[in-house]
């Protein structure tokens, strides 16, 4: 009859359901937590006990997020400011250098581009008082300007990098024909490089904002109590005493939402980004 | 064509960056040397926070303090704890990154949408994630709860970041043999790689290295290279070294938001693989399994070796989520990155903190610079 | 193309600019007030600046908090501030040691002398106090509060219920233990890391008394000797009657407070914050809804903390900040923060002078305050300095970690070594 299966489609459907049961398992692990801080944002805080952690809560209170705007206010805009800027700047000068480095000899190129990268990969506690020393020296520490200037250097070799990795593949025919027609360097660059580098630009963007926005070492470390981006209130939130969680899980949310809807809207650019860190381009 | 003005035009729009990161990466990487070897926090007669500081040159004396120093079990007991929560990370990414990208590698209805799932931890803070988690893992609620809430079974009994427990416990005069051990092993493997493949010289020298490493072990040279505890007996009562149970919470946290990422790496790994070569494989007579297992994975190595690399150095300067998740006063999960914020920003002791900071540069170098040789010449 | 890239460069340029003037510090008309006090503690720093603010309308007041127990989060990024050149106006801190030995030697902290020779306040605070607020001549700080370390906190419904009373010695404590096993209580709640130290100087003060306690600091005690390896095993045995093996890491002093309350737990020992706590958020009666002694083998002892307020030495508002000091020093700035804070004044006429102010548990700790002996405290910045108090942590995670009496007390003397803590060492 024809409903009955052989053996191997039985065997093969078998497969199929394990995978999905599986992948359904592993679904669920991986938004458990988001259960629980959607579930804890909203309950009254006088409900919050252990005990009652998994539970539903009972009316709705949104009274958490008002008071976490509240404490963040001024922070948010402190991370907005900060995160325009050094993403500006930082991929503009990465464009630059990736188109440099690309397609232009350099003196010693095989060596500085490598020495470049190399700041990509050093624990930022190496440098951090050293850097503290240089900030107050020249008088930018503690601000919002200060911060902008550590993450736009800090930020140059990952955006150098994924430039020049997306400019090795724009053959050199082009650059030849179009320097055949008079343009020089900056003809270049505006004529054939600069138009198709919008992809570029989106992942580069993309990356930066995710990083600055969530970094905290610097944040924490670097900046006065009015100039302290969200990253520092999120910390401040869970860490006073006698903790009303309802509070921290509401600002994890609300920190955590620009990244998130960045990434739930361009995750194939974000996910550029990730791989590029691993020097493929 | 090129102009000699436009070569040099280049050069100039790249000057800034080159100057700013020689500042902000070499400059500031040689002053934290140089301040690693003053003693600077260090000495009561000069008080750390003064305006004009005088820091005298004191060579090496910090290192040392913080290797054998009786009071610096943090240091020590860090460098522990960084070992395990490394090995236990990256083993954990790549296995659940594995398993994910193969599922979603069978043509599943939604890939796309399980895809971000996995992934969306990594648009997280790791702040955020630590938050989360400590709510999770606290010792009387969350998921020790869960088996009672769902199932009424009894209550998970494990303290997690606030555990005291130790697994695996080691002395710390043992590191030099264990570390001989390792180092035997791979010059072993290496041998054996060689010989197989028939290049003896290479395995000449391998076997030289191996029987000069056995000869320093025996003749308990390595306790004049390894610099002894002051007080080694009262150290292994102390603070205990080995696995601190309290990781296992962090590493679970870690695991969650980066997995995504190797992940990610694996199936733009497996999308590489020509279909061809599994179809020509499956006509062959192989079976699904032997696909993956010697087409695929074998492809995979690289992979694996980058996402080695990558997740190994994160692992190393990890501060944001233990900062989060245990604070930083919680003994058993101390990690270096945590170190130099504390003996740095709360008790003034900037040259050990340098120091810290300069061994942390250290292992990142070692194993991020012969990556990048490696990839860079792959390029030419 | 060319339009877009430098369109790119004016925003960048923007958004620096808007950032800059963000975070642009308008310093005119300013006070910068930097505490940890947040949360419950807060509505009394609340209420002084508001008494500020009326007799002071021009001056904006930034009431700039850091949170985290006794103030470890606070003295970090108040660190990184002045390193970096970017005082507040005036810090918190307490007096004693914390601020001499970190502040007052770095040469970052202005000579108060003058104001308090203005204000008559050379009369007006205990001699004792003013001894420790004194270095080298100069006096740095002003202390708007004392608190008291070594009280034990009880439910005085839930004792007579179950039977005991406050034990008066350790020993008491200890033979007292079993009995309140056997009940079902956990005899001596603790909370997390820093009230652990704070439950050890409570023990070490009633296993050496004043003399023994003081002696550590100037040398006279030596802490690898028996007295200290027997203060270390008492502790041992006190901390075994307690939760500290069981949820202790994740309480904060609130919380610990709060099962003493609930019943769940029979005494703690907290500074008297805690009554500030009970009486205001949790709405008790001192001596009803809450008992208190001194800690066990500590009757007659005062161990104190002062929360204090100095002027750094390039403050950027100075007048605005010696107004704010002069406040914090009157009899009406000391009365109207310590009754919402729980504290009692340093001024020796400030309960006198408004007693109604003051509930049952703050006159009688007044009345301590003027006839007990008086010692520091050593967890809360008073007898060391923080190179010490820093340390001292290693020796507590020393003891915790292995239970040995000997090898902690070595370990203190390591200590007090290389901090210059302890007087002649």
């Amino acid at each position: 009859m024809a409903n009955v299966m052989t053996a191997n489609e039985m065997r093969r459907y078998t497969i199929r359901v394990a995978i999905y049961v599986v992948l359904g398992l592993c679904t669920i692990i991986f938004l458990t937590p988001v259960y629980l801080v959607i579930v804890t944002a909203l309950k009254d805080p006088a409900t919050i006990n252990l005990a009652s952690t998994w539970s539903l809560p009972e009316s709705l209170y949104f009274e958490s997020f008002n008071e976490v705007m509240v404490e963040f206010g001024p922070r948010i805009q402190n991370s907005v400011a900060l995160v325009i800027a050094a993403t500006a700047w930082s991929s503009i000068a990465g464009s630059l250098n990736g188109y440099v480095f690309s397609k232009w000899r350099i003196p010693g190129e095989k060596i500085l581009f490598p020495l470049m990268l190399f700041g990509m990969f050093i624990p930022y506690q190496a440098i951090l008082i050293p850097l503290f020393e240089f900030m107050r020296n020249v008088n930018l520490y503690g601000g919002i300007p200060g911060l902008i200037l550590i993450h736009t250097v800090y930020g140059l070799p990952i955006t150098t990098l994924i430039f020049r990795n997306f400019y090795v593949d724009i053959p050199d025919e082009m650059l030849e024909a179009a320097s055949i027609d008079g343009a020089d360097f900056w003809g270049l660059y505006r004529h054939v490089v600069f138009p198709l580098s919008i992809p570029g630009f989106v992942v580069v963007v993309i990356w930066q904002f995710t990083q600055i926005w969530n970094e905290f070492l610097f944040a924490v470390t670097m900046t006065n109590t009015d100039s302290q981006p969200i990253t520092v209130g999120l910390a401040q939130l869970a860490g006073g005493e006698a903790v009303k969680w309802n509070l921290p899980m509401a600002g994890a949310i609300v920190a955590a939402l620009p990244p998130l809807i960045i990434y739930i809207v361009l995750g194939r650019y974000f996910i550029r980004g990730l791989l590029a860190g691993s020097i493929k381009g | 064509m090129r102009s000699r003005k436009d070569r040099v035009i280049a050069f100039l729009m790249v000057l800034p960056s080159l100057v700013a990161i020689y500042i902000f990466v070499y400059g500031f990487i040689g002053q934290a040397i140089q301040t690693s070897t003053s003693d600077w926090g260090s000495n009561p007669a000069q008080p750390p926070l003064a305006v004009n500081v005088v820091k005298s040159y004191v060579g090496l004396q910090n290192y040392e303090n913080i290797m054998t120093d009786m009071l610096e079990f943090s240091f020590r007991n860090s460098l522990a704890n960084t070992f395990f929560f490394t090995i236990f990370f990256v083993v954990g990414c790549l296995v659940v990154g594995l398993v994910l990208a193969l599922l979603l590698d069978q043509n599943v209805v939604g890939e796309g949408i399980f895809r971000t799932i996995f992934l969306f931890p990594m648009a997280l803070s790791f702040v955020v994630t630590g938050t989360i988690w400590r709510w999770m893992l606290q010792p009387n609620g969350g998921i020790n709860i869960l088996p009672q809430q769902l199932f009424g079974l009894d209550p998970i009994d494990f303290g997690w970041v606030n555990s005291r427990d130790v697994l695996f416990p080691f002395e710390w005069g043992q590191v030099p043999t264990y570390l001989t051990y390792f180092g035997i092993a791979i010059i072993a493997i290496m041998v054996v790689n060689f010989a197989m493949k028939g290049r003896w010289r290479a395995s000449q020298y391998g076997v030289i290295a191996i029987v000069i490493m056995g000869l320093v072990l025996m003749a308990g040279l390595w306790d004049k290279i390894w610099l002894p505890l002051d007080e080694a007996a009262t150290e292994a009562i102390i603070a205990p070294k080995g696995f601190n149970a309290a990781l296992i919470g962090i590493i679970i946290a870690a695991v969650w938001q980066m997995s995504g990422y190797t992940m990610a790496m694996f199936i733009a790994g497996i999308r590489g693989i020509p279909e061809e070569l599994r179809e020509a494989a499956r006509v062959d007579g192989c079976s699904e399994i032997g696909i993956y297992w010697r087409i695929v994975l074998p492809q995979l190595n690289p992979i694996i070796l980058s996402a080695m690399i990558i997740l190994g150095h994160i692992s190393l300067k990890i501060f944001d989520l233990v900062f989060a998740m245990a604070g930083p006063d919680n003994a058993q999960t101390v990690v270096p990155g945590l170190l130099v914020y504390i003996e740095g920003f709360r008790e003034n002791s900037f040259a050990r903190a340098s120091a810290i900071a300069v061994i942390m540069l250290f292992f990142v170098s070692v194993i991020i610079v012969p990556y990048l040789w490696s990839q860079l010449r792959e390029e030419v | 193309m060319k339009s877009r890239l430098s369109l790119l460069l004016v925003l960048g340029l923007l958004a620096t600019l808007v950032g800059g003037v963000i975070s642009a510090q308008d310093t005119s008309g300013e006070l910068e007030i930097f505490s940890w006090w947040a949360g419950d503690e807060g509505p009394a720093l609340e209420a002084l600046l508001e008494l500020y603010a009326t007799e002071n309308p021009d001056v904006e007041v930034i009431n700039a908090t850091v949170t985290g127990g006794s103030g470890v989060n606070a003295r970090a990024v108040l660190k990184t501030r002045m390193l970096g050149g970017d005082p507040p106006d005036s810090f918190q801190v307490h007096a004693g040691e914390e601020l001499t030995g970190t502040w007052v030697v770095a040469d970052r902290m202005e000579d108060l002398t003058f104001l308090y020779e203005e204000q008559g306040w050379f009369e007006a605070f205990p001699q004792d106090l003013i001894d420790l607020l004194t270095y080298e001549g100069g006096i740095y700080s002003v202390p708007v509060n004392i608190h008291r370390s070594n009280v034990m906190w009880s439910n005085p419904a839930k004792l007579e219920e179950w039977g005991f009373e406050a034990p008066a010695t350790w020993d008491d404590f200890l033979a007292l233990c079993p009995t309140i096993q056997e009940a079902g209580v956990v005899p001596l709640v603790v909370g997390e890391a820093w009230t652990q130290n704070h439950l050890f100087e409570s023990v070490a003060l009633g296993v050496l008394g004043a003399d023994g306690w003081n002696g550590i600091w100037s040398g006279e005690t030596d802490p690898a000797g028996p007295e200290m390896v027997a203060v270390f095993e008492t502790f041992g045995k006190v901390l075994e009657c307690s939760n500290i093996s069981d949820d202790a890491s994740g309480l904060s002093w609130q919380q610990a407070i709060d099962k003493v309350i609930a019943g769940e737990a029979a005494f703690n020992i907290m500074g008297d914050w805690a009554a500030g706590y009970m009486t205001t958020t949790l709405g008790l009666e001192p001596g009803v809804g809450y008992g208190y002694n001194a800690a066990p083998g500590t009757d007659g002892i005062f161990m104190w903390l002062s929360d204090s307020f100095g002027l750094p030495a390039d403050a950027p508002n100075r007048d605005n900040t010696i107004a704010w000091l002069t406040t914090l020093g009157s009899l009406e700035g000391q009365n109207t923060f310590n009754p919402l804070k729980g504290s009692i004044p340093a001024r020796v006429d400030a309960v006198s002078a408004a007693p109604d102010l003051y509930n049952a548990y703050l006159q009688s700790a007044s009345a301590d305050w003027a006839e007990n002996t008086l010692v520091g405290s050593l967890v809360h910045g008073a007898a060391a300095n923080e190179r010490f108090m820093g340390d001292f942590n290693q020796v507590m995670e020393i003891f915790l970690a292995s239970g040995s009496a000997e090898a902690t007390a070595n370990a203190m003397s390591v200590v007090c070594i290389q901090s210059g803590a302890c007087g002649g060492m």
